[in-house]
């Protein structure tokens, strides 16, 4: 029979052995595609330097490879990709909402405090 | 994983009321909250650190010249302790989610198995870290020097082993012709780095001065990170020059031109707000995960007596694990923006 009383409830998550065979397999696809991810960080890291002209892309391939990997033990390992939209957003927003406003005013200010202080050494 | 009821839910796990928010358990929401909360903390260090480093107007360190030594195996293997570190925490994370896996499908032995695994990589991790910190704190063999110019350059190279200090005048203990062969390296970086090193003598703790008898410096490089006047930003001396200019500091008699090591105040690496940022991430994300470790022993203790098995799911688990993910999470962080870019 059913009842519109009870709801749907992550804390009932068991699942069978059919479906832990599946979950173990997605599992060490995530695992090999961070390890991946990491090395390939590792080897850019060490070959291309800082100094170097292309070190600006480098930079932004690096952290757009950190948030893929953030995003996969967020979303996989975590389990919020399984967990209802509502709660992801809820966890989600707030979070990006500061930490974005926070890297922009700060970084800004840090750039700003710097050519003021290029301007009174020179 | 959202699974499907089939039972039905008694009023405690519905937080008393008929209602349980987002179809998550109130336990489950909480530590959702405070990762929430924490990761903002972390944010505040991070970008705290991005805002230092954007307003100095210096040379910052560069990850893959600070961090280049292996234990037992010396330096020239730039970032790849780190990297290692790295993945120990990501394959103590994967243990992680195949305990909470198991957990779901009520494998005792699973969980106990998987969850074992998880505090060796804990363990692993911070014992890494305990040996970079130790890294860090004594430095390289070189330091950093301050050349003539006043310009400041970090040096790479292999250190040529010391072999003894000979007295030539005696001191309060040591007789003349007697050879100290103890801690070498030891009071040799404190003489350089106190100026008690002149022209290759050595004035030891007791007053007595002894000849340094030390092979050649070599592959030496001298890059420069502070202007003084005669070299430009990242210039790399090499060769018979840099040898020349590193063994003229550190014979000069002068105090404070070489600097080993790392502490509050100042390091070798770079400028004081470096070392003390480091210090602080990497502290406060190790306490994480030593926390993290003992809560995960705790959680284990009651697996292991069938608590969670009796109770008829494995929840406790995946809360814990949800806060050892959000470790690594961190971790993957601060490897990008303090050892990466």
């Amino acid at each position: 029979m059913l009842r519109d009383d009870i709801i749907e409830y992550s804390l009932d998550a068991h699942h069978s052995e059919e479906q832990g065979v599946k979950l173990r397999k997605k599992i060490w696809k995530v695992t090999a595609i961070l390890t991946l991810i990491t090395a390939i960080e590792v080897v850019i890291g060490s070959v291309i330097k800082q100094a170097d002209a292309s070190w600006y892309i480098v930079k932004w391939v690096l952290i757009i490879l950190t948030l893929v990997k953030a995003a996969y033990i967020v979303l996989s390992f975590m389990h919020l990709g399984d967990e209802r939209k509502g709660l992801r957003y809820v966890i989600l927003i707030p979070y990006f909402i500061f930490a974005l406003y926070l890297i922009y005013i700060l970084i800004t200010e840090g750039n700003a405090i710097a050519a003021i202080l290029t301007e009174f050494a020179s | 994983m959202a699974g499907h009821a089939s039972k039905q839910i008694d009023a405690k796990t519905l937080w008393g009321g008929k209602i349980s928010p987002f179809s998550t358990s109130y336990g489950k929401l909480m530590m959702w909250f405070f990762l929430v909360s924490d990761a903002l903390t972390f944010s505040g260090l991070l970008i705290a650190y991005g805002f230092t480093r954007h307003d100095y107007l210096g040379s910052w360190p560069i990850g893959e010249e600070t961090f280049e030594s292996l234990p037992f195996l010396g330096n020239g293997f730039p970032l790849i302790y780190v990297a290692l570190m790295t993945f120990i925490l990501i394959v103590s994370s994967v243990t992680m989610v195949l305990a909470v896996e198991a957990g779901h499908r009520m494998d005792r032995k699973g969980v106990t198995k998987w969850m074992i695994a998880t505090i060796i990589g804990g363990f692993f991790f911070v014992g890494s870290q305990a040996w970079e910190w130790s890294h860090f704190i004594h430095g390289s063999d070189f330091g950093r020097v301050e050349l003539a110019d006043g310009s400041q350059a970090i040096v790479k190279g292999k250190f040529g082993e010391i072999k003894n200090f000979e007295v030539v005048t005696a001191g309060h203990h040591l007789a003349v012709g007697e050879k100290v062969t103890e801690d070498l390296k030891h009071e040799y970086t404190h003489a350089v780095a106190g100026g008690h090193v002149h022209n290759g003598m050595i004035t030891l703790h007791d007053g007595s001065v002894a000849k340094i008898n030390k092979e050649a410096n070599t592959d030496m490089r001298l890059i420069v990170k502070e202007l003084g006047g005669k070299y430009a930003m990242g210039d790399e001396i090499k060769g018979a020059e840099a040898i020349r200019l590193y063994e003229e500091v550190v014979n000069s008699g002068e105090a404070n031109r070489v600097i080993y090591g790392a502490n509050l105040k100042q390091n070798e690496y770079g400028p004081q707000h470096y070392g003390q940022f480091f210090f602080f991430i990497t502290g406060f994300h190790g306490f994480h995960v030593f926390s993290g470790v003992m809560i995960n022993i705790l959680i284990l203790l009651g697996v292991v007596n069938g608590v969670y098995h009796k109770r008829g799911h494995y929840e406790m688990v995946e809360k814990t694990g949800l806060y050892w993910h959000f470790v690594d999470l961190v971790w993957v962080f601060v490897f990008t923006f303090f050892y990466l870019v």
